[in-house]
């Protein structure tokens, strides 16, 4: 049902933004061909009428009361950030100009 | 401690200093908090001799896998993208935890993200297992079983996504909970795959292990799938269990998970423990019916395109902007640059492996075949679950097909690795809750009996799992985990 190739593997690799080597496209297409044509298995269970599980545990809108309760300070959560300014989070560049 | 024998402190240090001696060869922390767990441990001290009330687990070591948040303590996953990251807050089983007086040693070691069976997947080295070094722990939470079966923690703590409890429990010879899916708090864990993701106890004995799903268990807002219910009567059942008596039990015999004409991948020394102790139980008084789950077959598949759609969406949020890792940010490379290259060098074989296969499964034009029919197989093995408890109050089979297997054995080959999650995956699937316990050793190598239960019904895993250990402790006159070779 698969034959994943390398050019299939460096699209996925894409869509995750997943930086991979050369050796890697080798590597991950032969593997993902294998896993892939594995798990397709699920395939010759005849369940057009089966409603799908998401979820183990039929629990639906659980909302709690709209009121203020302790939160994290911002101090904390940008020490753990690769880079901060100015009390936000600082991102590599975004627009297609020169820094 | 509570007679005044031991001090808490004396505890922790004793543990610290095992943990000094050995883990050097085992491998089981990342890192250990020895200035935090004294600390702990002089304060429960302090409560002790003010007279105040404790439970029963205060002052008790445990090992904690790294995947749980702890507030101020480095938390990594067992992945270089996490590595150096302090959380800002705790995890609601970490205070659960801290809240019971129980002393937290330090973080253990994980496959990356939960994702494996035998801690190789680490992106800091792999574990060892106490009862054969040159064979892996099992896995994900394979640094906390590898403390555990030690002597370097009494108590420890993992997460099961499809296995990652009861399959390391398994293999180094402890007893190991998969709590029903929201039966345990999932605020603070760093999620893998949210709709199978379950925190629960690792201990010595199957008493210890009750104790500590009491501890961390129950509902708690901050996670919108906890079951609003009490948790189950585990301690109780655990005590009535002891008893060993089973009368009256109808234990059913899951034919697909080793039975006859579904035995491939399985060693004959592990099925053998198997069917002795269900020959045991029936001596206990317990009725024993062959049960049939004929989707159990397409669990392997149906998890392995659930786990890594779901895993592939969470893993999203490493995106080089908030907490971990950033590399290649020199002014000049834009944001997705960035981040691709950040993922790509703090990310591992196996997480890019299940990432692009999640990517695959959810992608337009696939998504209805791979994902949509996953999970479609799984509403049918939540069916068989339910006609097989109409015949049987507990179902039981191995824990996993094989003893321990060697390091290196399956790092190659990662569908020989996904099938050591064969016989646990099905209670994943459909949010079930399910015990390992030993049975008996193959090869010298510890066996572990797989005990299965119905949604809410933790307790009788427990109930039939103490009637199984103090029978077997009986008989051999020792705990099995008497038998780990001494070092």
């Amino acid at each position: 049902m698969t034959a994943i190739s390398r050019e299939d593997v460096a699209h996925l690799a894409h869509l995750a933004r997943l930086s991979v080597t050369d050796e890697e496209l080798d590597l991950f297409a032969g593997q993902l061909d294998v896993i892939l044509s594995s798990v397709a298995h699920v395939a010759d269970v005849a369940a057009d009428d089966i409603p799908p599980t998401t979820h183990a545990v039929p629990l639906t809108n659980i909302t709690r009361p709209d009121v203020l309760g302790p939160c994290l300070h911002p101090d904390d959560v940008l020490a753990a950030a690769p880079a901060a300014q100015g009390g936000r989070f600082r991102v590599p560049r975004i627009l297609n100009e020169p820094a | 401690m509570a007679s005044g024998e031991a001090s808490a402190v004396e505890v922790a240090q004793a543990h610290l200093d095992r943990i000094a001696s050995d883990d050097g060869t085992l491998h089981a922390f990342l890192r250990v908090d020895a200035d935090g767990a004294l600390a702990s441990a002089r304060a429960i001290d302090a409560r002790r001799v003010a007279g105040e009330p404790l439970g029963p687990l205060a002052g008790v070591p445990l090992a904690l896998k790294d995947v749980v948040v702890t507030k101020g303590l480095e938390t990594t996953s067992g992945s270089k993208i996490l590595a150096g990251w302090i959380p800002p807050y705790d995890a609601t089983i970490t205070t659960r935890i801290k809240n019971a007086g129980i002393v937290i040693l330090g973080k253990t070691n994980m496959d990356e993200f939960a994702m494996g069976s035998s801690t190789e997947n680490s992106g800091f080295g792999p574990s060892h297992n106490p009862w054969d070094l040159d064979r892996v722990p099992g896995g994900s939470s394979g640094g906390s079983s590898a403390a555990v079966a030690g002597s370097l923690a009494p108590l420890g703590i993992g997460t099961d996504t499809g296995g990652s409890i009861r399959q390391p429990a398994a293999v180094t010879g402890l007893v190991g909970h998969k709590p029903t899916y929201g039966g345990v708090s999932r605020y603070g864990l760093i999620a893998f795959s949210s709709s199978l993701d379950q925190a629960g106890p690792f201990g010595r004995t199957v008493l210890d292990t009750a104790l500590l799903h009491e501890a961390i268990g129950g509902h708690d807002r901050a996670d919108s799938t906890s079951i609003p219910a009490p948790v189950p009567p585990v301690v109780a059942a655990a005590r009535a269990g002891a008893g060993g008596d089973l009368t009256g039990l109808r234990v059913g015999v899951v034919r697909e998970l080793g039975g006859l004409g579904f035995a491939d991948g399985y060693e004959p020394g592990v099925l053998s423990r198997v069917s002795e102790t269900v020959e045991l139980m029936a001596g206990l008084g317990a009725e024993i019916v062959e049960v049939s789950c004929p989707h159990f077959g397409y669990a392997l598949a149906a998890y392995y395109l659930i786990a890594p759609s779901e895993a592939s969406s969470n893993l999203a949020r490493f995106d080089a902007v908030r907490y971990g890792l950033r590399v290649g940010d020199d002014g000049v490379r834009g944001l997705d640059e960035v981040m691709a290259l950040t993922r790509q060098a703090g990310f591992g074989p196996e997480v890019k492996r299940r990432i692009m296969i999640g990517t695959y499964a959810l992608s337009s034009g696939y998504y209805e075949a791979y994902y949509g029919q996953a999970q479609k197989v799984r509403t049918l093995i939540s069916r068989d679950f339910a006609a097989a408890f109409e015949a049987a109050d507990v179902l039981v089979s191995p824990s996993t097909p094989t003893v321990a297997f060697r390091l290196g054995a399956r790092t190659d080959d990662p569908l020989a690795m996904y099938a050591a999650d064969l016989c646990t995956l099905p209670a994943s699937l459909a949010g079930t809750p399910a015990i390992s316990v030993p049975c008996g050793l193959s090869e010298g190598l510890p066996v572990g009996l797989q005990i299965m239960a119905p949604a809410l019904a933790d307790d009788r895993c427990y109930r039939v799992a103490a009637a199984v250990e103090s029978t077997l402790d009986a008989r051999r006159g020792h705990p099995l985990l008497q038998e780990v070779p001494l070092r």
